[in-house]
């Protein structure tokens, strides 16, 4: 975090100057590290396994929050008989289909209860679902519910495994564990930060679930102090999950309509509407977005307009794009402020695919690697591809920074700060703001005439952000109106979501954003420091939703509604004046803590008085997710694609439901574990001086001139067993691609010691191409594309590779079978065999899975 | 682990901060560079370079830690040494190792051996008591570069000149804190009054015994610890010894030496003149 986040590290430090223990886990020694109580590094990969194990201290020494638990998380939900955990299948959970490679999660349910999720893949029960006392057990006893099922799932993720699965000795695990739960309890609360180094993983999300149960049995979540931080990899990527840029969704989580089965705004919104918990209010916020996006046109009459959405018809994530534009699928392709190239796995592949395509639009401040893909790239030096030979037109459009337009940034803790433009952009630079909205004028005024009913969308979208100045640059301020909604008869902004209406009377841009633009005022600009105000300091910029400053804080209360502890309240039931108050704008609803759902009651009216998981449908915090998830309901270890050994703990050797691509000749995979090729495990990662793929950071000499060259890091063992020299040059190979690089020699990279094996990591920040001030080699180049299957993110963070003494050898064809000659088919004994159509195939979108009852 | 520090001490020193940034003018300034708190993210030499807009140092990849500008010099006033140490710190569970950040500095020495050797008188005490170069005045000769005891002030090859830290003349003069304190996202470089300066890191050094951290000790806080510099006006907290930082143990300006330098040449005359006269007697006699 210091490495990659150091200003929000500041706090960190200061919760540190005020006695807090700092932990950190990470393969590497980094600038955290050098700042910690504690550093464990383990191996890259291996993260499940660690937090298991402490899952599996936590339940072992009664360490969890007793209370919490049993009151706020769904641990005493019994299963479905027909469940079966990975105890009893050797790693795989019950449902699973071995010839579409997915799972069928319908075993995965409550005993008796279908019950939809606040996230992931949703859409299907029609069921009331307040959990029913014949459904759960408070005594935490009954071998089918959910705390059972944890226990046994855990049960093998003990100290003496996570040694030999991480590489961390017992002894310095179990410290980490006990200083954990040390610091919980009523009094105290420990925090989560994470960020790619988790999610980056075919096992990315699971890795995140692992940290959820942990924070859930310890009484973390929902008070002060606890919490899990996602740490973004740039400025404002939570403001882009929120209001997405990405594909299967629509502003405020609201999922994209499916074009097999959301056929008119009825249909959709019973779909998604949750028969129980917030998401019973789902018409209200889809209902406003029609009415943001298409005005006047969208009318009850015609389902506001809901036929215009765009519809789902498969997986549209970036790595299936880039795989189908180099099928030629794809004629077009933008990349605002993104260098896929050198940012994202397997770069040759990524160019082949912009190779294929008829036009690419660039946005960046520089010409980066994406931009000159057709003049300077591995396989134009090396003579396979030549530049004449490839059709694609490139549009180059430079792009403004932030401190040359109004806006705001979206940070980790949900806070939308606003910045004001200091200067006019140079030149042509013009912001992303200016260059859509001026896109979208160009594309209306070419469609002015058209009668076809097809393009109507085009022509009754609203498009009227009012423009000022020279250049007729739309304002900023505009479209924060539109994203805080209004109502339509005066315009007037609406105070917050629960003002929305289904009726068509309110237009709102992202519900969850509602109350940003509160009276008329750019709540998201306030800069009140937070010495002049309480210590929660809601006056400064302004969270979703609502201003909260921490989500689902009824939990900081215990069920009756007194804070757990004096030391830690924070929003408490305030019997006098019979309402919720506090330091914090309470995230909940406005019952008392004695109430109790009637039978009858749905959407919000079924979360309970008790019950502060208020977009979950049973008000509950998930230990065990019964529905939204590809991959399992418990977070489970599995080996990277590419690993260096068997999974220690099944037979199951990666993750099933893993997303695969294969092509033999672009996308070559080693053998899953002891591949004699490359015995090495290659993790990459970022540095503070350099910023991600390096568009913002290597044409700048003052960032360049800190870290001036690509190199890996490598402990003096390895750098002894392969020749390697302090400074010298390391090649890197995998059956992709390879790369030549400097070394750096640092005791900061540890061996480890796994079962009797010493495994060697490697470290190699990705920041460094072919282009800009400084220069070097990216190791992208050579991993695979994989990825998880609930949210596609690519696996970055651990490959086996192969690393050499020396220089490479120039203009060598890599993929030519000459580096990486085809092993036998092997016998991957403990590897499913691979299900071949599940990438083409809707992942995670299924829509013949719902059910059709609901139709 | 007891709170070394409540909230509403965090949050004084967060408005004392703030409130750095005015209140400079005829008041003695300087820093406290609190290596245990550094991070190591060079947001100082970044923050330095861009104020100043000094140039880039080359592109050279040393292999040296995360140490890719090496040391201070004509076009780095503010240098972050990395320290790869096959010793724990005694707060630390990591293993027999550590890495230390410090970012050095000019120390704006209470007696400076640049100003002391300037002939031209270019080098200036200034109202904030710091030491300060006027670029129009100096004329390159490089006395000061020799007689800083630190290698601090160095001359830039293309103008023959001798540069370094100003401790930002200028953005003191417009009651602001110089940019390097104001880039720290840690506050590891803390600007301020000398006096408070001092206080706040004696407080400190406390804090980190109380800690565990026996190791902590200030580095040129005072006249008493560092005679020769008769204190640094910006001074450090360092966890090892001074040479493990590139730091003198001892640092004296050369100039201070001369006094006793040409006592010792008079002590040496009178004893060689009076050998010469004896001598004289004695072959009289």
């Amino acid at each position: 975090m210091a490495e990659c986040h150091p200003v929000g590290f500041r706090w960190v430090m200061k919760a540190k100057q005020r006695g807090a223990t700092i932990i950190h886990v990470d393969p590497r020694f980094t600038r955290t590290s050098a700042v910690a109580d504690i550093h464990v590094p383990l191996r890259a990969g291996s993260d499940i396994a660690f937090l298991g194990g402490i899952i599996h201290y936590i339940l072992e020494n009664e360490q969890y929050f007793r209370d919490y638990v049993v009151n706020y998380t769904n641990a005493a939900a019994i299963l479905a008989e027909e469940f079966h955990d990975t105890e009893d299948n050797d790693g795989l959970f019950s449902g699973w289909n071995s010839e579409t490679g997915e799972y069928d999660h319908d075993t995965w349910m409550y005993a008796g209860l279908e019950i939809e999720p606040a996230a992931g893949k949703r859409g299907g029960s029609q069921h009331p679902t307040p959990i029913q006392a014949e459904h759960s057990d408070p005594t935490l006893k009954d071998p089918r519910c959910v705390f059972q099922v944890l226990k046994r799932h855990f049960q093998r993720y003990t100290p003496e495994m996570v040694e030999k699965t991480c590489g961390v000795p017992a002894p310095l695990f179990t410290r980490v564990a006990e200083a954990l739960c040390r610091n919980s309890g009523p009094e105290r609360t420990g925090a989560f930060c994470y960020a790619v180094g988790w999610t980056q993983h075919t096992t990315g999300v699971q890795c995140i679930r692992a940290a959820a149960i942990i924070q859930l049995l310890l009484g973390n979540i929902g008070r002060p102090g606890g919490g899990i931080m996602a740490l973004r990899g740039h400025a404002s990527i939570q403001g882009s999950t929120d209001i997405p840029t990405l594909y299967n969704l629509l502003p405020g989580y609201l999922p994209l309509p499916q074009a097999k089965h959301d056929s008119d705004l009825k249909t959709y919104n019973q779909t998604y509407t949750s028969p129980s918990g917030w998401w019973g209010e789902f018409p209200k916020y889809s209902v406003s977005l029609l009415k943001a996006w298409y005005g006047d046109a969208a009318t009850a009459a015609n389902d506001f307009c809901f036929r215009y959405l765009p519809a789902l018809t498969g997986d549209h994530s970036h790595l299936n794009t880039v795989a189908d534009m180099a099928g030629g699928k794809v004629k077009g392709y933008f990349v605002m402020g993104e260098n896929p190239v050198v940012g994202t796995v397997n770069g040759g592949l990524q160019r082949e695919g912009l190779r294929a395509l008829e036009w690419l639009v660039v946005r960046d401040f520089q010409l980066t690697e994406t931009a000159e893909f057709w003049r300077i790239a591995p396989e134009i030096e090396r003579g396979d591809v030549r530049t004449e030979d490839i059709g694609t037109e490139v549009f180059f459009f430079p792009a403004a920074a932030h401190t040359e337009k109004d806006g705001s940034f979206t940070n980790t803790q949900r806070l939308l700060q606003w910045h004001h433009k200091a200067v006019d952009p140079p030149g042509d630079c013009r912001s992303e703001l200016d260059f859509v909205f001026k896109l979208g004028q160009r594309l209306k005024n070419l469609y002015e005439a058209s009668q076809d009913p097809k393009d109507r969308p085009l022509l009754d979208m609203t498009w009227d952000y009012a423009a000022a100045g020279l250049r007729q640059e739309p304002d900023a301020h505009a479209v924060l109106r539109e994203i805080n909604g209004y109502t339509v008869a005066d315009g007037k902004p609406v105070d917050g979501f629960t003002a929305l209406k289904e009726d068509g009377s309110t237009a709102c841009g992202c519900w969850i954003y509602s109350g940003c633009f509160k009276d008329g005022i750019n709540q998201t600009a306030r800069r009140k420091p937070h010495w002049e105000q309480s210590w929660v300091a809601p006056e400064w910029a302004w969270s979703w939703p609502h201003n909260r400053r921490m989500l689902y804080n009824r939990a900081s209360a215990d069920p009756s509604g007194k804070p757990w502890s004096e030391r830690k309240a924070y929003v408490w039931w305030d019997e006098a004046h019979q309402k919720w108050t506090g330091h914090d704008d309470p995230d909940f609803v406005k019952k008392p803590p004695s109430y109790r759902p009637p039978h009858d009651a749905r959407g919000k009216e079924t979360t309970g008085g008790a019950d502060p998981f208020i977009m979950q449908a049973d008000g509950k915090g998930w230990l065990y997710v019964p529905s939204g998830l590809q991959d399992g309901p418990l977070p489970t270890h599995y080996e990277h694609q590419e690993s260096l050994i068997k999974n220690p703990l099944y037979g199951q050797q990666c993750n099933p439901a893993r997303m695969e691509w294969f092509r033999e000749k672009d996308n070559p995979y080693h053998q899953p574990y002891f591949d004699p090729r490359f015995p090495y495990l290659l993790t990459t990662y970022r540095l503070t001086e350099h910023h991600t793929a390096g568009g913002m950071s290597r044409w700048l000499t003052w960032l360049s001139e800190l870290q001036p060259e690509a190199f890996c890091e490598v402990s003096p063992e390895l750098a002894e067993e392969a020749g390697l020299e302090n400074g010298g040059w390391a090649t890197l190979r995998s059956a992709r691609s390879e790369i030549e690089t400097r070394v750096l020699v640092t005791n900061r990279m540890r061996p480890l010691h796994l079962n009797g094996r010493i495994v060697h990591q490697i470290g190699m920040p990705y920041h460094w191409s072919s282009k800009g001030i400084v220069r070097g080699e990216c190791p992208n180049e050579l991993f695979p594309f994989v990825a998880d299957p609930n949210v596609s993110i690519m696996e970055t963070k651990g490959i086996s590779v192969m690393i050499e003494a020396g220089r490479r050898v120039r203009r060598r064809h890599v993929r030519s079978g000459l580096l990486a000659p085809n092993l036998a088919e092997n016998e991957y004994m403990r590897d499913l065999p691979a299900a071949r159509r599940r990438p083409g195939t809707g992942h995670g979108l299924k829509v013949d899975h719902v059910k059709e009852g609901h139709v | 682990m007891e709170a070394v520090l409540s909230a509403a001490d965090a949050i004084s020193l967060e408005r004392q901060a703030a409130a750095s940034d005015t209140g400079n003018r005829g008041r003695r300034k300087g820093f406290f560079t609190d290596t245990t708190l550094c991070i190591g993210c060079k947001a100082c030499e970044v923050a330095c370079k861009q104020w100043n807009q000094l140039p880039d140092d080359g592109f050279l990849f040393t292999g040296m830690s995360y140490d890719n500008t090496v040391a201070l010099g004509a076009s780095t006033w503010r240098h972050v040494a990395f320290i790869e140490r096959p010793v724990a710190l005694s707060t630390q569970d990591a293993g027999a190792f550590s890495w230390l950040f410090s970012s050095d500095v000019c120390k704006h020495c209470a007696r400076a051996g640049c100003l002391d050797s300037c002939p031209t008188g270019a080098i200036v005490r200034t109202e904030f008591d710091s030491v300060y170069v006027q670029p129009d005045i100096c004329n390159g000769c490089g006395y000061c570069v020799v007689n800083c005891p630190f290698g601090v002030i160095d001359r830039r090859e293309d103008d023959g000149r001798a540069w370094k830290c100003t401790l930002c003349y200028d953005r003191l003069r417009e009651e602001m804190a110089p940019a390097c304190a104001k880039a720290c996202p840690t506050d590891s470089i803390k600007f301020g009054d000398l006096e408070e300066l001092r206080e706040t890191a004696q407080e400190r050094v406390r804090a980190l015994h109380h800690s565990g951290m026996k190791e902590a000790y200030l580095y040129g806080a005072d006249a008493v610890s560092q005679p020769g510099t008769e204190g640094l006006n910006a001074f450090f907290l360092l966890v090892d010894k001074p040479e493990v930082y590139n730091l003198p143990p001892d640092p004296v300006p050369p100039l201070k030496r001369v006094k006793p330098v040409w006592a010792s040449f008079a002590m040496a005359a009178v004893g060689l003149l009076t050998l010469a006269i004896g001598s004289a007697f004695a072959a009289r006699r």
